[in-house]
């Protein structure tokens, strides 16, 4: 089992749930977050002044995956998330872990048959 | 002496049948009705180009100086503007009957009105009340400006005691020497000081307040950086701001054909008019302006420049025509824009709304422009484009006093202030945010989930040092399927586990509640009697695999 964190550009969340549906991934969880990658934020104009916003709105997504899903959510992730045809700084990051156990809470199911598809 | 704005509504009670005066008492009302819609425009913008932590202060501010404003007004204001007699309405030439004046070049030059605190003015019909009420509805307005402008770190006490002190003093006083007939307008020079719908008597007086409240509170805390760099205190709510802004502008239109006094005087359709084009040349000319220089339009000028035409229009409104007027709201527009950029960085006046550049800048810029555009056609106001050079000699007089006065006054009142109350809160205060510690109320809340299921009577415990959960005060066991399995038994139990029309199996229903979880043929349960859960687990499987022979073992 795994757990896989994407971080993706807002926008780009139904393409990626699309794309992850299609592989047979439906279970996920999203929260809003703000991060910031190498080129820290970018520069606005208000009022005549300019500052600087450091931190951009993302969405983080994590999916626990068991092992034979991990190369296909990951492929569907890279390929979704994107922007444009060559894709953009800010297009994200995926991240993998791996997962010590997992409990369906309803059942009390445990282990991979309580991941699920 | 005969003055600019000349006697309308006594004459017409005095003289004419009633239903004039019945017409434009309702319209005295009705357009003082406008005037309190401006309040919640006020609210909307200082609270949208704030940040969300002060939302309650400053709107509390523009609702609270609405109700402080008036009872001052009423109480003294209105009998220092007016000598209880209505001023500029009364009827009589020359200052109000009540006044306190000083004699200077053989006429009476009035300084206040001292008749008719608490409206105790003989007299007092409804039509002298309309009268009042139509002004009171303005004072609100001109105490409001500088909330915006000391927004996010005006105590709140202190607060209190200077919108009393600005509608009880400050601004009839002014006031009287302009519409109360006191000595402005009693100037020999063209038509003496004229203002027709406040751009002194409201706005400057406003914005000086503002200019005098900043500098005595300073900037707010990570304005500037230590070397005068700028940082950028971001708004919290555009929607609000932007929506604000036309509340304003709507009411507005009310204050300004208000102050026309009678329906029935057709100056009424020039100055909505005049108006109207002037605040759309003032938005457009603080778009293009910032276009042009910062690449982008920015909105909260694009609000700001609508206002500032909407100032600098009020006092010429009347007098003007209306390409005079697209003119002077084109001015107001990239005056406004550049009185924010200077202030913020050349004076270090902080003012998060624009209040002073917008209210004090252009409301100065509206006096003079009367002094400049007005082109005789009404009441025989001549500005220096049409020959009357005398008009902007006297608007100058009334501006150096508006601002003499309004700054002097204030600045005092804040110092005495300062002395008792104290002017500004805590650092503390202001980093967290205005609200809880001077209201105790948060803005916006966020409603706490658990709250909103209604369990807040809940009790949490009291957290204690601990290296282990403490011991369960439930037996554990587990029960083990033997005789088939573990993916059998899986299935089974999950079955079990789905929604179902039929009733569940009662002896599902009895171990569900104490299951913890499953690890292969392994039930882990908490509470309850072993045997039983053993007892009614063997059942529970054997009833769905009668050919096997199930057994169900305790492991403790």
């Amino acid at each position: 089992m795994k757990m896989i964190v994407a971080i993706i550009r807002p926008e780009k969340l139904e393409d990626v749930q699309a794309a992850l549906n299609e592989r047979d991934v439906y279970l996920m969880t999203v929260s809003e977050v703000r991060g910031c990658g190498r080129q820290r934020g970018y520069a606005e104009m208000y009022r005549g002044t300019e500052y600087k916003t450091r931190l951009l709105p993302k969405l983080k997504i994590e999916i626990a995956v068991n092992d034979a899903f991990v190369d296909a959510t990951m492929e569907a992730i890279v390929h979704a998330a994107r922007a444009g045809s060559t894709g953009q700084v800010g297009d994200g990051k995926i991240f993998v872990f791996p997962l010590e156990d997992c409990v369906r809470i309803r059942t009390g199911e445990e282990g991979p048959e309580a991941i699920g598809p | 002496m005969a003055r600019a704005d000349e006697p309308k509504i006594a004459a017409s009670s005095a003289s004419v049948s009633l239903s004039p005066l019945a017409i434009n008492v309702l319209w005295l009302l009705v357009t003082g009705f406008l005037v309190i819609v401006m309040q919640a425009g006020f609210a909307m913008v200082e609270t949208g180009l704030t940040r969300s932590k002060n939302v309650t202060h400053t709107m509390t501010m523009t609702v609270a100086a609405f109700a402080l404003s008036a009872l001052a007004f009423f109480a003294v204001g209105f009998a220092l503007m007016y000598g209880g007699a209505a001023g500029d309405v009364t009827g009589s030439h020359g200052p109000a009957p009540h006044e306190v004046s000083f004699r200077v070049a053989d006429h009476d030059a009035g300084l206040f009105g001292f008749s008719g605190f608490f409206l105790a003015a003989p007299g007092a019909d409804g039509a002298l009340l309309a009268v009042f009420f139509s002004q009171a509805v303005l004072v609100v307005v001109a105490a409001t400006i500088p909330t915006g402008a000391m927004a996010e770190r005006w105590k709140f006490r202190a607060f209190v005691y200077f919108v009393v002190f600005m509608a009880a003093i400050v601004y009839p006083v002014f006031g009287n020497w302009v519409w109360g007939g006191g000595w402005l307008a009693q100037l020999s020079l063209g038509r003496g000081f004229v203002d027709f719908a406040g751009s002194s008597v409201i706005h400057l007086v406003g914005g000086i307040a503002a200019v005098a409240g900043c500098r005595v509170l300073g900037p707010r805390i990570g304005k500037y950086n230590r070397d005068g760099s700028l940082n950028v205190l971001l708004p919290h709510s555009v929607p609000l701001y932007m929506a604000g802004t036309m509340i304003l502008t709507f009411g507005w239109f009310g204050l300004i054909a208000g102050r026309a006094v009678v329906a029935n005087d057709l100056i009424v359709g020039r100055v909505a008019t005049n108006a109207l084009v002037a605040s759309a040349a003032g938005a457009v000319a603080a778009m293009i302006y910032m276009w042009t220089l910062y690449k982008k339009p920015d909105p909260s000028f694009i609000c700001n420049g609508l206002l500032a035409g909407l100032v600098a229009i009020s006092a010429p409104c009347a007098f003007v025509t209306p390409l005079a007027a697209v003119v002077i709201g084109l001015i107001a527009g990239v005056l406004v824009v550049w009185s924010v950029l200077f202030l913020e960085r050349a004076t270090r006046l902080d003012d998060p709304v624009g209040a002073i550049s917008i209210h004090g800048i252009n409301g100065a810029w509206g006096v003079l422009a009367l002094g400049l555009f007005a082109d005789g056609s009404y009441r025989e106001v001549t500005g220096l484009f049409h020959g009357g050079g005398s008009q902007l000699a006297a608007q100058v007089i009334g501006l150096v006093a508006c601002v003499v006065w309004t700054f002097i006054m204030c600045w005092l009142f804040f110092q005495i202030v300062g002395i008792f109350v104290g002017n500004r809160v805590g650092p503390t205060t202001e980093l967290q945010g205005l609200d809880v510690p001077e209201l105790g109320v948060v803005g916006y809340f966020n409603e706490d989930p658990a709250a909103a299921k209604g369990s807040t009577s809940r009790a949490f415990a009291e957290p204690r040092a601990a290296a282990a959960p403490p011991p369960a005060s439930e037996n554990r066991f587990s029960i083990v399927i033997e005789g088939t399995d573990a993916a059998t038994v899986k299935v089974i139990w999950n079955e079990l586990c789905q929604p179902s029309d039929r009733p569940s199996d009662p002896d599902f229903v009895a171990v569900y509640p104490l299951m913890t979880l499953i690890k292969g043929n392994r039930f882990r349960f908490r509470g309850g009697q072993p045997d039983d859960v053993r007892a009614r687990m063997e059942r529970l499987v054997s009833k769905r695999l009668p050919e096997k022979a199930i057994r169900a073992r305790i492991e403790t």
